[in-house]
């Protein structure tokens, strides 16, 4: 019976494992690293926050939980007269003119690491590339015909869509010339932009569920608890049975 | 002031209410078959894990708001600024879940070993009708949180009914309240879910248990211990319920939990299976996901209903999927009827049994990957075979439970 229940987990855990298509890369966030977490505060607040809000996420909660000091986070990065500590990371945005602008308004991003997933973020940061038909000019190929500037095009340079390095243009096929080349330099070299991108990411990984550092916290204390339970209660199981005869062992 | 003696309190108590009669008949004189194993561990955990529904709701209850408007933002607030919220949240997410997987666990271990059957079909109707509610309130309970998938999954739920010919559509709208699942909507599911379904949910658990007490637990070996008493009337192969089944079944609490709490601590989302990523986006009755599924408990039944693609007699194929849908919950209602073996368990039935429970339970889990899946005509097919092979577990078991030949059965416990 047992490699009957082996097959049957088997076939769930294949399909479990199935993979999104679309984005080559998984990363593994890592929200214990307080310094990348800290610097995807920053990049998001002078980036992102001016369209992007964050509403569950609280400045106060983010400085309590990513160890900044209160002083240094209100001089630093709490932008708006309007906004205190303990807010959400709100901004001063008028939907209507967002729509105006381009078309639809930047949704808000607490919770997309959850809704699409950490690597889609990741790919789609890195994915902007120039695209001549698109009104402001970029276009991503994770998410096709987005309405988003590239507004980390000063960090990153301009990609745009070509055949790899090396690749002979005669043989390849347009499938193959649709990868992302840098054609014009950012601020920041390719790897320290990726980095950047990665704590970015991190960070809203972070927000997407804070409450995840304390989970970690408590988690150790609660699994051996119940380990140390769990052999107490077999110690009294045991205790308790030995008086039992086993059915089909004979005296 | 005389201090009351030793026993003077219970014996005042026992004059008024049967608390002592109540705990010999259910827990020190109950009796239960020695040899039972580890698949009678779930019907304690079920407990278990719905008083764990019951305590983390109410507390649930106390900063959600059921407004279409404030549902969603309620619980992020749970999440983030409510002391501990997100543990109580996902103590009742992650339960959900196990309450099914347990229940599902349950079930299987009552056809396994024939536990349906006289004199336990009581038993087994009530636990059936159990499991029904529970599908209810887990169902009412998805939509509070107002997500995508929350607002959608109903919206396609509900308009089930509207498959059903000349009313369905009226009835669908009395449901929901309104022509599309809205606020209305809503606000009902939440009294539903926090009110009606859990006290019929109790009551159903109290006579699931008091109809299991009166005829006694069936065993792997699908004999009748109370058949072999000694002369003061206990079963020769029966033990006191406490304290030999209480603490085997703490043991059984204890590596539940740990499963349990390693699922709540590490992975609450259950890799998009308890809380599913479309969920993480509020409702918005404007905008469709790409690809609608209920919970993964849900699913098996679901992969029934997307089965159906074609008429039959003059039934259309909505309709058709429906009728099955319910066709198949409704077997296992009449199953202590439908098997005419002669002995309980598995374990002596002949082989066809053997390959039909296996088929069955393969069926099962199939169809629930299958409805968890985006429908292609490749899946289609394979979900349609699948339920046939559900259907036929239960349809020919009249036949192969008499063809067959079954092995006899010990009069005792000890073989």
């Amino acid at each position: 019976m047992s490699r009957w229940w082996l097959a049957l987990g088997l076939l769930v855990m294949s399909w479990v494992a199935h993979g999104e298509s679309g984005i080559s890369r998984s990363i593994s966030p890592d929200i214990n690293d307080q310094t990348s977490l800290q610097r995807g505060m920053r990049l998001y607040v002078n980036y992102c926050l001016g369209c992007h809000t964050l509403t569950y996420q609280r400045f106060s909660r983010a400085a309590d939980d990513l160890n900044i000091p209160q002083v240094l986070m209100e001089e630093s990065l709490i932008f708006s007269p309007e906004l205190a500590f303990d807010d959400p990371m709100h901004n001063a945005l008028e939907i209507e003119e967002a729509q105006r602008w381009w078309g639809s308004a930047p949704p808000d991003l607490t919770l997309t690491a959850k809704l699409r997933g950490v690597d889609w973020v990741y790919a789609y940061l890195l994915g902007f590339y120039e695209d001549p038909g698109r009104p402001l000019g970029v276009n991503n190929t994770v998410y096709e015909s987005v309405a988003m500037p590239n507004v980390l095009e000063p960090l990153q340079g301009v990609q745009a869509l070509g055949c790899p390095e090396g690749a002979s243009r005669v043989l390849s096929t347009p499938e193959k010339c649709r990868e992302l080349v840098l054609v014009r330099p950012g601020t920041l070299k390719p790897a320290e932009f990726e980095r950047a991108v990665y704590d970015i990411t991190n960070f809203l990984a972070y927000v997407s569920e804070p409450s995840r550092l304390k989970a970690q916290g408590v988690a150790p204390k609660v699994m051996i608890f119940l380990f140390v339970f769990g052999v107490l209660a077999y110690l009294l199981k045991r205790e308790y049975w030995k008086d039992i005869r086993k059915p089909g062992v004979n005296e | 002031m005389a201090t009351p003696r030793r026993g003077e309190g219970q014996s005042w108590l026992n004059a008024r209410f049967p608390a002592s009669r109540l705990w010999r008949e259910h827990l020190a004189n109950y009796y239960v078959p020695k040899n039972l194993n580890v698949w009678y561990v779930f019907g304690s955990l079920a407990l278990l894990v719905l008083v764990n529904q019951i305590v983390t709701g109410i507390w649930l209850t106390m900063s959600y708001n059921p407004t279409a408007d404030g549902a969603f933002a309620s619980i992020e607030y749970i999440m983030r600024d409510v002391e501990w919220g997100w543990l109580i949240r996902h103590l009742h997410t992650t339960g959900a879940s196990a309450l099914f997987i347990v229940m599902y666990l349950h079930m299987f271990r009552g056809l396994l070993y024939g536990s349906y059957k006289a004199p336990r079909e009581l038993v087994w109707i009530l636990g059936m009708t159990l499991y029904l509610i529970l599908m209810a309130e887990a169902f009412m309970g998805y939509l509070l949180p107002w997500g995508q998938m929350s607002y959608w999954g109903a919206q396609v739920i509900t308009s089930l009914f509207s498959a059903i010919p000349w009313v369905g559509p009226d009835i669908a709208q009395w449901v929901r309240g309104d022509y599309l699942v809205s606020g209305v909507t809503l606000n009902r599911f939440f009294a539903l879910h926090v009110i009606a379904l859990p006290l019929v949910i109790l009551v159903l658990v109290v006579l699931h248990i008091v109809a299991l007490h009166e005829v006694g637990s069936n065993n792997p070996e699908g004999v009748e211990i109370r058949q072999h008493k000694d002369d003061t009337g206990k079963p020769l192969d029966g033990i006191p319920f406490h304290p030999y089944y209480t603490v085997k079944d703490l043991l059984g609490v204890a590596i539940f939990l740990f499963v349990f709490c390693g699922v709540v601590f590490y992975f609450p989302d259950g890799g998009g299976l308890f809380i599913e990523q479309p969920n993480f986006e509020p409702a918005d009755p404007l905008s469709t996901p790409d690809h609608i599924a209920p919970v993964w408990y849900f699913t098996p039944f679901y992969a029934i209903l997307r089965a159906a693609n074609f008429s039959l007699l003059g039934l259309d194929a909505r309709f058709l999927g429906v009728i099955l849908m319910a066709g198949a919950i409704a077997m296992l209602f009449v199953l202590p009827w439908l098997d005419r073996s002669p002995v309980r368990s598995m374990r002596y039935k002949g082989w066809m049994s053997k390959v039909m429970l296996r088929l069955f339970a393969i069926s099962f889990v199939g169809l629930g990957v299958l409805g968890v899946l985006p429908s292609t005509p490749g899946r289609t097919y394979m979900a349609q075979g699948l339920t046939v092979i559900y259907f036929a577990y239960f349809l020919l078991m009249p036949f192969y439970t008499r063809w067959e030949a079954a092995r006899p059965v010990p009069k005792r416990v000890d073989r």
